[in-house]
């Protein structure tokens, strides 16, 4: 058989095609950097979950605070609820969650029937805060360092080897900045 | 025991189509007939085999039978019939399962309708099909088994993603899947006659018809996606460039120009290098478009199911088949008879240069596809690249494909003269020039002037080349082969979708604003009013239904009803859009989140002409059905069987 040089070329291109979609495929496509990454955390003006009482970013500054994005109709969110709870109740870190689209009353009781974690709850109904935080969907989680600037961004469930892992490292080196 | 049997029944036609493959192939090396005939029957075994696990499939989906993982997943008692139906493909076990259905079905075929074929040419590419079916059972019984069992069986399922829960999507993916697996014949056909070393005008003529079939089922597959895309996404657009439409559109391009290049193999013996790449790659483009709906390699706002563990299975059949396919290709090239060469100016040269101008358009469509892959390879960013490069790039390209869609027609296959054409391209420039002129008057823009007036010159120029054809007589218009009319009617429905399209870009408008019962917005010469928003309930959702009444200038009213739907089964929010399809201006009005008391954010479109885009494309599709037709195409009987 001869071998026709010219003939092997669509060949090399499907390869390299190939290669390409390997190296894609070890990606996550949903890994998106925030572009709040190093930013300040976006100035708002909301209640709490209990009552009508203003928060704002004041009441989150102080503290290295791993902010939560959570809702009473978030299926998942209620994966990662139990570790939320060791980690308040060990005191690991300072944990803050933002009720997402919710009314008062529905997530009032979801955290009675799966317990509180949350040393601070901002109600954002209106996707207000939310908005401005680039959300696509809960739960999502941001490490907010004591200065109220957005540290680190993870897209759905927050697991008990990410939190090991990559959270707790930068929460600590945050806290021995601080 | 009906998953049982279906599991089954689906590791027995990865048996048979392991015979199927390894028999023939040996046998038509050997010339031994016996073996080489082992192929149809087995192809007709294997394609009863796969829709017997199908149809068990189906009565597990029918009778809610929750104890299979794939049922309690994906479907729900309270679903209705239709649902439950479309539930067997709507997740990726079971339209795994219909692709291979379709691709036996295909296979199965062939020794019916290819009696006459040489016998080893025949036997040849059926083992090749058996080869595909063995990489797909093995990907289904190793990684997407859907008839896995649960335990323990839990008391109802998860429902269906309510998105798909629309007649249009249950119809989708099995027209989609006939145009994608269709091209697997192509893909066959063409490795045999690697094999073989021979690819000549009765190859061509054999397989004419197989794809037409396949690249008509396609154009509808996808124009049925568009449409359900544009009414029940509520976005208001007919096509996104999402990296899943484009990768259903890419084996459409490729698929447009096999039919044409295939066209010039089996009129002018030539082409027959091109035509056989061109079948490799559009098989290969549609396990590409199963790859990324599946793998989750880009983000789309279709990615439904995705999981990298499959995505590598489905990546490595890709790899071996397409690998295959070119590295056959590389080693048996030269021994391709190149046939005459095609002069510049006669039909062939401008078919020609419809294919180089259709696989730059599927480059283009490629690049901006996958560009976001490789940006992040080489610098970790995320990217996407959006309409604007779409727009920008391909455009541009299809208008100057509608130049040499029009003038082609008119040319002679032999060596033509463009002096002969002469009044005709007169005409054709003139008429270019008014309408262009003339839009570019009303609508301002360049693009949308060059739009209408190259649209207006396909339709004149495809009437012309009737009228050429039958010498301007009314009983040989009558005479015209069927390919002659599918020829007339797919450049028309193009035209057609142009004219849609171009119309859309220049004319459409939209509006978005917080409405309270009773306020209106005004758009485009109608004043769209929120008239009220009532709760309610069906079988398997509640809704929030807004009556938005449309007045237009003279006072007619209709009424849209867009509705917000709750599925509770998935903990999921739809919207379905209100609109009245209209020859003229579609209006359309899609309500979003709100309450009674700061009003409910409400989107209100008008779409001149959109509707014309799908009719066009259906024109296309019905086009290729109407050349099947053709005498000329079906093989010549009396050949020798061995």
């Amino acid at each position: 058989m001869k071998l026709n040089l010219k003939a092997l070329l669509p060949l090399i291109l499907f390869a390299g095609l190939i290669a390409a979609f390997a190296i894609g495929l070890t990606r996550d496509p949903r890994v998106l950097p925030s572009q709040l990454i190093n930013k300040p955390f976006p100035e708002f003006e909301l209640t709490g979950v209990y009552d009508n009482n203003p928060v704002t970013l004041d009441n989150l500054k102080g503290d290295v605070s791993l902010v939560n994005v959570f809702g009473s109709w978030c299926v998942a969110c209620l994966q990662e609820h139990p570790l939320l709870m060791d980690l308040a109740a060990t005191d690991q870190v300072r944990v803050v969650g933002i009720n997402w689209r919710d009314d008062r009353t529905k997530a009032q009781q979801w955290l009675e029937r799966h317990g509180d974690p949350y040393d601070l709850l901002i109600y954002d109904p209106h996707s207000e805060l939310v908005i401005d935080l680039g959300i696509t969907g809960a739960p999502e989680s941001f490490i907010v360092d004591q200065n109220g600037m957005v540290r680190y961004k993870h897209v759905g469930v927050v697991t008990p080897k990410l939190w090991k892992e990559t959270m707790l490292p930068i929460i600590r080196s945050l806290r021995s900045e601080g | 025991m009906l998953a049982e049997f279906g599991q089954i029944c689906l590791v027995l036609a990865t048996l048979v189509a392991i015979v199927q493959f390894a028999l023939p192939i040996y046998g038509a090396h050997h010339r031994n007939i016996g073996l080489m005939r082992l192929a149809n029957r087995a192809a007709g075994l294997q394609f009863i085999l796969i829709a017997a696990a199908f149809v068990a499939l189906t009565l597990l989906f029918l009778h809610s039978d929750f104890s299979v993982k794939l049922v309690a997943s994906h479907s729900h008692t309270d679903k209705p019939l239709i649902y439950k139906i479309s539930g067997v493909w709507g997740n990726h076990e079971g339209s795994i399962l219909l692709w291979v259905l379709i691709l036996a079905l295909y296979g199965a075929l062939v020794p019916i309708f290819g009696k006459a074929l040489p016998l080893t040419l025949r036997s040849r590419a059926l083992a090749i099909q058996g080869l595909l079916a063995v990489g797909f059972l093995m990907f289904i019984l190793l990684t997407s088994n859907p008839f896995e069992r649960l335990n323990p069986v839990p008391i109802n399922g998860q429902g269906l993603n309510p998105l798909l829960q629309d007649p249009g999507l249950a119809i989708h993916p099995p027209f989609l899947y006939l145009g994608y697996v269709g091209f697997s014949l192509a893909f066959s056909f063409a490795l045999a006659a690697l094999i073989e070393g021979r690819v000549d005008a009765v190859w061509a003529r054999w397989l004419r018809p197989w794809v037409l079939l396949a690249w008509s089922f396609l154009t509808i597959g996808i124009t049925i996606g568009s449409f359900w895309a544009y009414y029940e996404l509520g976005w208001g657009g007919w096509w996104m460039w999402d990296p899943v439409e484009n990768v259903s559109f890419m084996p459409w391009l490729v698929g447009t120009a096999l039919l044409h290049s295939i066209m010039v193999l089996g009129t002018r013996h030539s082409l027959a290098n091109w035509t056989i790449l061109l079948a490799i790659a559009a098989f290969s483009f549609s396990l590409v478009g199963t790859f990324i709906v599946r793998s989750g390699v880009l983000v789309s706002v279709h990615a439904f199911a995705v999981d990298p563990a499959r995505g590598v299975a489905i990546l490595i059949l890709l790899g071996l088949a397409t690998g295959g396919g070119l590295a056959l290709y590389a080693l048996r090239a030269a021994s391709l008879e190149v046939g005459p060469s095609i002069p510049m100016i006669s039909r062939g040269g401008a078919l020609i240069a419809n294919n180089v101008l259709l696989i730059t358009a599927t480059a283009t469509v490629f690049l901006g596809t996958f560009y976001p892959l490789f940006i992040d390879m080489i610098s970790a960013e995320k990217i996407t690249v959006g309409a604007p490069y779409f727009n920008l790039t391909f455009g541009p390209l299809m208008l100057l494909l509608i130049g040499f869609m029009g003038v082609g027609p008119v040319l002679k296959w032999r060596r033509d003269d463009l002096s002969r054409i002469r009044g005709f391209l007169i005409r054709s420039v003139l008429l270019i020039l008014v309408i262009a002129v003339l839009n570019y008057l009303f609508g301002k823009a360049l693009w949308g002037a060059m739009g209408f007036g190259l649209a207006t010159f396909l339709i004149y120029a495809t009437l012309s080349a009737l009228n050429r054809k039958s010498s301007g007589q009314w009983q040989r218009l009558k005479r015209l082969p069927a390919s002659d009319w599918g020829f007339a009617l797919a450049h028309l429905g193009l035209a057609i979708t142009t004219l849609g399209i171009t119309s859309m870009g220049l004319w459409s408008t939209d509006d978005v604003q917080r409405l309270k019962v009773g306020e209106q917005i005004n758009l485009a010469g109608y004043s769209f009013t929120l008239e009220e928003v009532t709760p309610g309930q069906t079988q398997n959702y509640q809704y929030l239904a807004a009556d938005i009444a449309v007045t237009n200038k003279s006072g007619a009213t209709t009424t849209l009803i867009s509705e917000r739907r709750f599925y509770p089964v998935r903990n999921m929010v739809t919207t379905e859009a209100g609109f009245r399809l209209a020859p003229g201006k579609t209006i359309f009005a899609a309500i979003g989140e709100g309450d009674p008391d700061q009003g409910w954010v409400t989107r209100v479109y008008a779409h001149p002409q959109v509707i014309w885009i799908w009719i066009g494309a259906l024109l296309m599709a019905l086009a290729g059905f109407v050349s099947l037709f053709d005498r000329r195409l079906r093989f010549q009987r009396g050949h020798n069987e061995t």
